[in-house]
């Protein structure tokens, strides 16, 4: 069943000089043809202003197409009458971690989309320890967010999120302001989401290694869908990646630089393992 | 290190105070605040001097901190307590030169200083035993009845809540900046005032436009969590009374009847 489906869509805005008056139409989504299955793990690849965080935008309702269609989880997107029901059933996690964080405590913060809701507040309470747990962050359930490092803070996000019991969470950039470390965190909770709980989610990112669990990749670029595929489909196409300004892994580079030259090794390599495996077979 | 400031001033332990509902706590410091308007007399002090020292007591905060709050009206208590004392005419007592200290002036320049030193320990028991948190939720309860006539009393807490958890971020990013444009030759601390004020610029500038970037964004990320106002909302923590809330209640009540009755039948 598809959670998310798109035709035609297509964003529009104007631009403005400094006095006011219209200066330009920027067309930042042109055309968009999506479809995104119930447990799916999509990464939606793209260079700055390709038009990725405009899309997530549109599948939350924060954004309405000026051409063209979404549905969520069923519903057309311009129907306000299902605003709410979209926003609760694909959850967003922003970029910046301090600027999404509502409460003066972490459960409090966890609690505030089930509070919005309308949610008893018995249910809430069993919400708020469900999803600080299925983060990993129910230790520190009566700390103040501020105290928590960059990595804690969006998996408090994304609890957040989850205790509105989403079907789909869609994350622009999560670990954009992140250390490495915080990247690994998030990304594990994510993958752990999706395995466990069949949540599906939508990761948009201009980290290359994080794309690699995805069973699906979208490249965007000037407001198009240029490439689609498995992670290995993608990176197959180093060149043409490096093109639209995306680095691949740094194996998956080795591996093409070393195909150039003449040795047999498959292309799409995505983990140091499997190339290690390929080296291996060749001698 | 500025992460760690503690905002307001709460105190936390466990006490009777600290774990009384924020709406008895609110009326309570208004009734207190109130009846030192009331008392006719030093009988009443006397009443009043008690009912303090056992919220003392009871909030089990180390009298240093409410004493705290006290130094930064010094000056004020001095000047009250001087104009009180020279201006009040009546009996003279002792007199030198052009200045006479009457009896009435020392009455009431002794209320005036008590009165003061009373509505500061008043509220700052208040303060020190309730979390802003727990205040902002006190105030949007009791003030709920104002929505009837369209006091949009929810908005208002929630801003308030928002701009007390923003405080220390908004205080790291001034932090930043100060240090980002000190770098590059700025001075903020030479020079007279209006110099030191004009040379603020370069950095309330920039911190302004952060936040509202960051204003921008919260706003989108609470419309992405299905806020939409106060209705239809639930709490995760209602307030809800207690026993010892209605006791406290009942407390409050015999108090204030006894500063108003007590000094006034004593005198007749």
């Amino acid at each position: 069943m598809s959670i998310i489906k798109s035709e035609k869509l297509a964003y529009e805005y104007f631009r403005r000089d400094k006095d006011g008056a219209v200066d330009g139409i920027v067309r930042a989504l042109n055309d968009i043809d999506l479809d995104i299955s119930q447990g799916d793990f999509v990464a939606i690849l793209g260079h700055n202003g390709s038009g990725k965080s405009t899309l997530a935008k549109h599948m939350n309702a924060i954004l309405y197409p000026s051409e063209g269609t979404i549905w969520v989880n069923g519903m057309d997107s311009k129907e306000p009458e299902h605003l709410w029901e979209i926003r609760r059933s694909a959850g967003m996690v922003f970029q910046n971690p301090d600027n999404q964080i509502i409460g003066n405590v972490v459960e409090e913060d966890v609690g505030f989309g089930p509070e919005n809701m309308g949610v008893p507040t018995k249910e809430i309470w069993e919400r708020v320890e469900e999803s600080l747990k299925a983060v990993g962050m129910y230790a520190y359930r009566k700390s103040a967010p501020g105290k928590l490092s960059g990595g804690q803070k969006q998996r408090v996000a994304i609890a957040g999120v989850l205790a509105m019991h989403p079907k789909c969470i869609v994350l622009d950039e999560p670990t954009a302001m992140l250390d490495p470390m915080g990247r690994r965190e998030v990304i594990r909770a994510l993958r752990a989401l999706n395995d466990v709980e069949n949540i599906t989610v939508i990761l948009i990112t201009h980290y290359m290694e994080e794309v690699i669990y995805a069973n699906k990749v979208f490249v965007m670029d000037q407001g198009n869908i240029v490439m689609e595929g498995t992670p290995r489909q993608v990176f197959s196409h180093v060149e043409e990646l490096e093109q639209l300004r995306l680095t691949v892994p740094q194996v998956t580079r080795l591996a093409h630089e070393l195909r150039k030259t003449g040795v047999r090794i498959p292309e799409g390599i995505l983990t140091a393992e499997e190339f290690a495996e390929a080296i291996c077979r060749l001698l | 290190m500025l992460r760690d400031i503690t905002l307001g001033q709460y105190y936390p332990t466990e006490s009777v105070l600290h774990k009384l509902d924020p709406r008895v706590k609110l009326l309570g410091t208004l009734v207190f605040l109130v009846s030192l308007f009331l008392i006719p007399n030093f009988i009443g002090y006397i009443i009043a001097t008690i009912f303090l020292i056992c919220m003392i007591l009871l909030s089990k905060v180390p009298f240093s901190f409410m004493v705290r709050g006290l130094k930064a009206v010094v000056i004020l208590l001095l000047v009250t307590v001087i104009i009180n004392l020279f201006a009040t005419p009546g009996e003279v007592l002792v007199s030198f030169w052009k200045f006479r200290i009457t009896k009435e002036g020392i009455y009431a320049s002794v209320f005036m200083m008590l009165r003061l030193i009373y509505l500061i320990i008043g509220s700052s028991i208040m303060t020190l035993t309730t979390t802003p948190a727990n205040l902002t939720d006190g105030m949007e309860k009791a003030l709920s009845p104002l929505s009837l006539i369209r006091v949009p009393v929810h908005e208002i807490a929630m801003m308030m809540s928002i701009a007390l958890s923003f405080i220390p971020i908004l205080l790291e990013e001034t932090d930043k900046i100060m240090k980002a444009q000190m770098a590059r030759g700025a001075d903020f601390e030479s020079g007279n005032l209006i110099r030191r004020v004009k040379n603020m610029i370069p950095l309330l500038v920039p911190l302004f436009i952060s936040a509202f970037r960051r204003a921008n964004d919260l706003a989108m990320a609470m419309e992405a969590r299905c806020y939409r106002g106060g209705d239809g909302r639930t709490k995760m923590k209602p307030l809800k009374y207690h026993v010892n809330d209605v006791i406290a209640y009942v407390l409050l009540a015999l108090y204030l009847a006894a500063v108003i009755v007590i000094p006034r039948v004593i005198l007749a």
